[in-house]
Formats: C-alpha cells, structure tokens, sequence
C-alpha cells in the first residue's frame, strides 16, 4: 500500500470503489460542506471536494477537505493547476496531508474566462501532468519538485481526471497512457451518457494493459430533467449526451423526469460493472446529493465494504 | 512581428491635451506591416489630432517623421534635428520603440499604439499569436506548433479535457494547439514522440528571472 | 446658418460616376454647384488621408462616388474605398464630429438621375448638419 487513504483500500482488495463529491460554498461557514457530506458519508469510499470550480470562487478544496476529514470522513481534495504555481501546490499539499488529507486530484482547471474573475491571470506554471508526476516524487522519493529532501514526506493517492468523450478520440487512451507513466493512481472519468463511446475507449484501456497499472473510476450523473440533459449536450464543451438520452427524458412527464434520470444512473452503473477494467464509479449529482443515496443502493454497491 | 493595434484617438488627445507642438514618430517595420503605426497611420493620425483641435478652434503644429526603426539608438538619433522644436512626441511604435525615444530625449514622449504579441499574419489583415518568446523553445519537438503561445492553459502535455470539435473551450474560433500538434505529428508519422512525457518549463528564460538582456560577445 | 453653402468634394471614378455626372450634365438634369467633383481612374485609388485632409481644409462634406458593386472596372477597387470611408467614420466616431460628412456612394455610368439626386440629397443633409467645425474657429476668431 502507498497510502493510508481508503479508496485505495477498497481497490486493493478488489471491490467496486464508489466516490461522490461536494461542492463547497461561495462563501464563509461550515455547514454547507457538513449537510452535503452528511448526505452521502455512507455510501462512499471518499469524498472530492471541488477546487474553484468553472473557475469561480469558491471555499478552497483543503479547507472543505479538512471540514469533511474533521467529521470523521475521508476526503479527496482536488487542485488544479490555473490557480497555484508549483511552490503553493507544494505548500499545500504538504499542509494537507498533515490535516490528515491522504487522496487527492490533480487538474488542469476550467480557464478563467469562464468564470467570476476573467480577468484574473491564469498562473498554469505547471500542467496537470507534471503536477501527478511532482506528487509522486513527493511520496516516493521524498523530493520537492526542484529536487531538494522533504522532511517527512506526503502520502498522497493520486488521482486525476480522464475524459474519454473530448476529440480528437485517438489521443484519448494515449493521454491516460502519459498520466500513468506521471505516476498517476486512479482516474475519475467525465460523466459518462454514451456508453458504447465509453465501452470503446475501455476497451483501449484495457488493450495496452492500462486497467492494471491506473483505476478507474466510470463517471455517473443523474439527469434532473430534459432540460438539463439538453443543456450538458449543447452548452457544455467535451460532453457527449446522445439522442437516445434526450428523447428517453422527453418521454416522461417533467413531474416523473428525475425518478427517469435516477433509473437511467442505475442501469448505465449496472452495464458499466460488467465492462472489463471498470474498478468503480464517480458520482457527480451536482446539488442532488440526496438522491445519492438511491443510486448507490440501487445499483447494489450498499453497504460499503470494511477495509 | 510584433503586433500592434492603435490606441483609442481619445486616450492619444488626452496624453497632448497641453501640448501645441508635437511630433508624430512612425516604424516602418512590424508597426507598419501590421497597419498600426507606418508613415500612412501617422498621416491619419496627424489629420486627426488636426481635426479635433481645429474643432475647439485652437491650433496645433504636428511634425511628422517615420524612422526605419526605433528600437536602434542610431535610427532614434535622426529625430535630434526635429526634437528641439516640439513639446512632446507621440510614437507609434511597439513599446520597445517608445522607450528608446525616452531614453534619448528629455520631452515627453506618448504611445500611441498598445503593442500586442509577436505573431504571423494568417491572411491580408489577419494576425494571430504565434510565439511568447519563452526563451527555450520546443517547437522542435511538438510538430512545428507552439503549446506555450498557442494553448490557452501553455500545457505541455496537453490537450486537456476541454476540446471541443477540435477547438479550445475559450472559443470555437480558436483551435486546440494540442489537436494541432497531434495532427502534426501524425502528417510527419512521429506520433508516438506524444507520449513522451514534457517536464515542467523553467520559466527563467521566459522572463521568470527579470527582465532580460542578450550580450553578443564577439559584437558588443 | 441661414445662408450657409456647404463645399462638398465629390471623389468621382472615371467609370461610373463620374460619367453619371457626365451624363446628367448632358442631359441637362442640374445638380447642386456646391459639388466639387474629383475625377480619380477608380475609387479604390482614393485614400483615408485624401478624405481626412479634405474635411481638415474645410470641405463640409465629402463623398466617394463608384461603380456598383461587382461592377467595378478594376474588380474591388469600390469595396477598398468603402472599407476606407468606414475607417474615416469610425475616426470621425472618435473624435465626436458628425460621421454623416463622409460617406459612400454606388452608380453605374448611365445613372445620371442618381448622381443628381444623391449629389442633391446629400448636399441637403450636409446644410442640416451645419458648416464644418474646422471653420467655426475662424469665426470665434473674429
């Protein structure tokens, strides 16, 4: 084992992981973060917590990371690499950790036109690749990115994101191939409509051998109704929502559109744990974290594992 | 070249508001290649400095001169002949141009262009960002195609999860440098130099370390 | 001004324009004295200094008369001298004058009506808007 964190536990010993994430307020005060942990604790093996997320300002991941670690849970703070140049990442790893922070994310981030600040400057000293790669020398080596000793280093799980879904296609298995070779540990995908797109680049995954080395985990979002699977379509870049989602929503009255979104969570959860190399699933239910509950026990991954 | 766009003609009154001689410098190289400071913009920029003030009914005596470059001490030194009579200069060149004038003459001297990035044209009236002068480059191993310029987040190990029918999530008017350069390496069949892992950038040679300064031994 | 004559510079192409105005002439359609017509080969060969030094000496109002578009003599000479009398307003914007002073026209040779009426209209719209400002300095002066 490289690390105490839990989600790589229950991957070691070889059950379906399942994580669920938070987003943390645009504001002061621990209550937010607390109800929303408190709505999904049982049914997870780690909880992200977002890191200024579609860059706006938010509570930072650690802080939020520490509220969750402080309740007794076990949190996955996230970075990304538009906010902090390798000495804050550094400095902010080793202080998590010592808040008891064990797993974590490492990403490019959304670039800030999108958000509340466009006029702030992107720092991107380094990319998100570099940043798996420093992290590991970190706990394996026991190094600083500029090469000298860290007096007791990080134990960090390292994670990062994988989009099967963004083009061009054929750089999309290559792309995970490099975050391995960084050093990365497991992978949360994007959420994940088109399964036979997804089941395709698994299947890449698998061909080179990946699946053993990297574990990931399939991305699942719950459509609240048609207008937010029409949304994730048009609106939102590397998002593929197939038609079949769409007209399968419309079908239902809006009264009976969520229930429908919840099933269609379970059954892609259901098809996916049969898809070889799979080792678990993402659950992004964006301000729904209650309904987190039902999909988890659902799809029949309830209890969680003692590890 | 180095590009260049004209600044807004009310910013450019402002700045000579007091003045009632000035003169008017132009570049004949990127400034002018780029239609922002060349001898014809300094024509309509002299016309309508003229313009405005006749309108107040005040008067204004603008001198125009356009130097072969003004980022050479020797090329700003033809303007000795011209300073003495003028209150303030308004230079049209990049901001290298305007600072080597105000290191040669007491007068005031004012930009009237807001210089850009170095970029190559696309086509007639067309620029597009191509180099950040990060002082190492890498062009020869991404295919000819810059990530540090040409990828909104300078990853260099992208492209990151954001493409979008090929394009960057900033705007579908901006290609994904990291779709450009796969493409590249896949033309020139070196696509498997993708997955050779780029190490962070030192951004000392990128003007992480100070401003910076190149000395030619065997010329200086 | 009551009896205020604008002076108004007319950049006419060899070949439309200006033998529109040919032809008005010779069809005896009179149009305003007050246009002074500029024969140029084509209207592409005119400049947003030649506009911008007319309206600086004190021309009221200055237009660029040339063939249709698609019709030029010379392919896209119009379109050049549009995209410079656009560039002039844009200054003209700037600058707080009225951007109405210059602007583009398109006619074919035998139009000589149209000369006649736009060089009216436009001469009309220039007493509207009142001498050029360059001017009013020398009678503040006095």
């Amino acid at each position: 084992m490289k690390t105490e964190s839990r989600l790589e536990k229950v991957l070691a010993a070889g059950h379906l992981a399942v994580t669920s994430e938070v987003g943390p307020p645009r504001g002061c005060g621990i209550e937010i973060v607390e109800k929303k942990a408190n709505l999904i604790k049982d049914y997870v093996d780690g909880i992200n917590i977002t890191d200024n997320q579609t860059a706006m300002v938010r509570m930072s991941s650690i802080a939020g990371g520490v509220i969750v670690k402080q309740m007794g849970l076990d949190p996955i703070i996230q970075m990304v690499a538009r906010d902090r140049n390798r000495l804050a990442m550094q400095a902010d790893i080793i202080g998590a950790y010592s808040l008891g922070i064990n797993t974590m994310l490492c990403l490019s981030g959304d670039h800030p036109k999108f958000g509340d600040h466009p006029n702030a400057k992107g720092v991107y000293d380094i990319d998100s690749i570099n940043m798996i790669n420093m992290v590991k020398n970190m706990r394996d080596e026991g190094i600083f990115q500029g090469g000298a000793e860290i007096k007791n280093p990080p134990k960090m799980f390292i994670g990062a994101a994988a989009n099967p879904f963004a083009d061009p296609f054929e750089l999309r298995v290559a792309r995970l191939a490099k975050k391995v070779a960084a050093g990365v540990d497991f992978v949360q995908t994007q959420c994940i409509f088109n399964l036979e797109k997804f089941e395709t680049w698994m299947a890449g995954v698998v061909d080179r051998g990946l699946h053993e080395k990297v574990s990931v985990l399939a991305g699942i979002t719950p459509m609240k109704s048609v207008g937010m699977a029409r949304y994730m379509k048009n609106k939102v870049p590397g998002m593929d929502v197939p038609d079949e989602v769409i007209k399968r929503l419309e079908g239902v009255s809006k009264e009976k559109q969520p229930e429908e979104g919840i099933k269609m969570a379970i059954e892609q959860i259901q098809r996916l744990k049969e898809c070889k190399g799979v080792a678990g699933f993402h659950i992004m239910a964006i301000e729904w974290e209650e309904r987190v509950h039902e999909i988890v026990e659902g799809a029949g991954l309830y209890p969680r594992p003692e590890v | 070249m180095i590009t260049a766009e004209q600044k807004p003609l009310q910013e450019i009154i402002g700045y000579i508001a007091p003045y009632g001689k000035i003169l008017v410098v132009g570049c004949n190289e990127c400034v002018t290649v780029c239609a922002a400071g060349g001898r014809k913009e300094v024509g309509l920029l002299a016309s309508a400095i003229h313009l405005d003030r006749l309108k107040q009914g005040k008067t204004i005596d603008i001198k125009e001169i356009t130097l072969e470059r003004q980022c050479d001490p020797e090329y700003v030194e033809e303007l000795v002949s011209s300073v003495g009579e003028v209150d303030a200069i308004v230079s049209m060149a990049c901001g290298c141009g305007v600072q080597t004038i105000a290191s040669r003459y007491k007068v005031p001297v004012f930009p009237a262009v807001n210089t850009k990035f170095m970029g190559a044209s696309k086509s007639q009236g067309i620029w597009e960002e191509r180099c950040q002068g990060c002082g190492d480059c890498m062009l020869g191993i991404t295919g000819g195609i810059c990530p540090v310029a040409r990828c909104s987040k300078s990853l260099l190990n992208g492209p990151c999860g954001g493409t979008s029918d090929g394009q960057c999530e900033i705007s579908p008017d901006t290609p994904c440098a990291w779709r450009l350069i796969w493409e590249r390496l896949v033309e020139l069949g070196i696509e498997d130099r993708y997955e050779e892992l780029n190490m962070a950038k030192d951004w000392r040679p990128a003007g992480g370390a100070g401003p910076r300064r190149i000395i030619r031994e065997d010329l200086a | 001004m009551e009896n205020f004559e604008p002076e108004i510079v007319a950049f006419c192409c060899h070949y439309c324009a200006y033998t529109a105005a040919d032809m008005a002439g010779s069809k005896r359609i009179s149009y305003p004295s007050n246009v002074k017509i500029i024969r140029v080969p084509c209207t592409g060969k005119v400049d947003a200094l030649h506009l911008m030094k007319a309206l600086e000496k004190g021309a009221d109002g200055v237009y660029v008369a040339g063939c249709l578009e698609g019709d030029c003599h010379f392919k896209n000479g119009n379109i050049r001298a549009k995209a410079r009398v656009e560039r002039v307003q844009k200054f003209l914007e700037e600058l707080g004058w009225e951007t109405e002073r210059v602007t583009m026209l398109n006619m074919s040779a035998g139009m000589g009506e149209v000369f006649a009426k736009t060089a009216k209209e436009f001469t009309e719209k220039i007493k509207t808007l009142g001498p050029n400002p360059v001017k009013l300095r020398k009678t503040k002066a006095v």
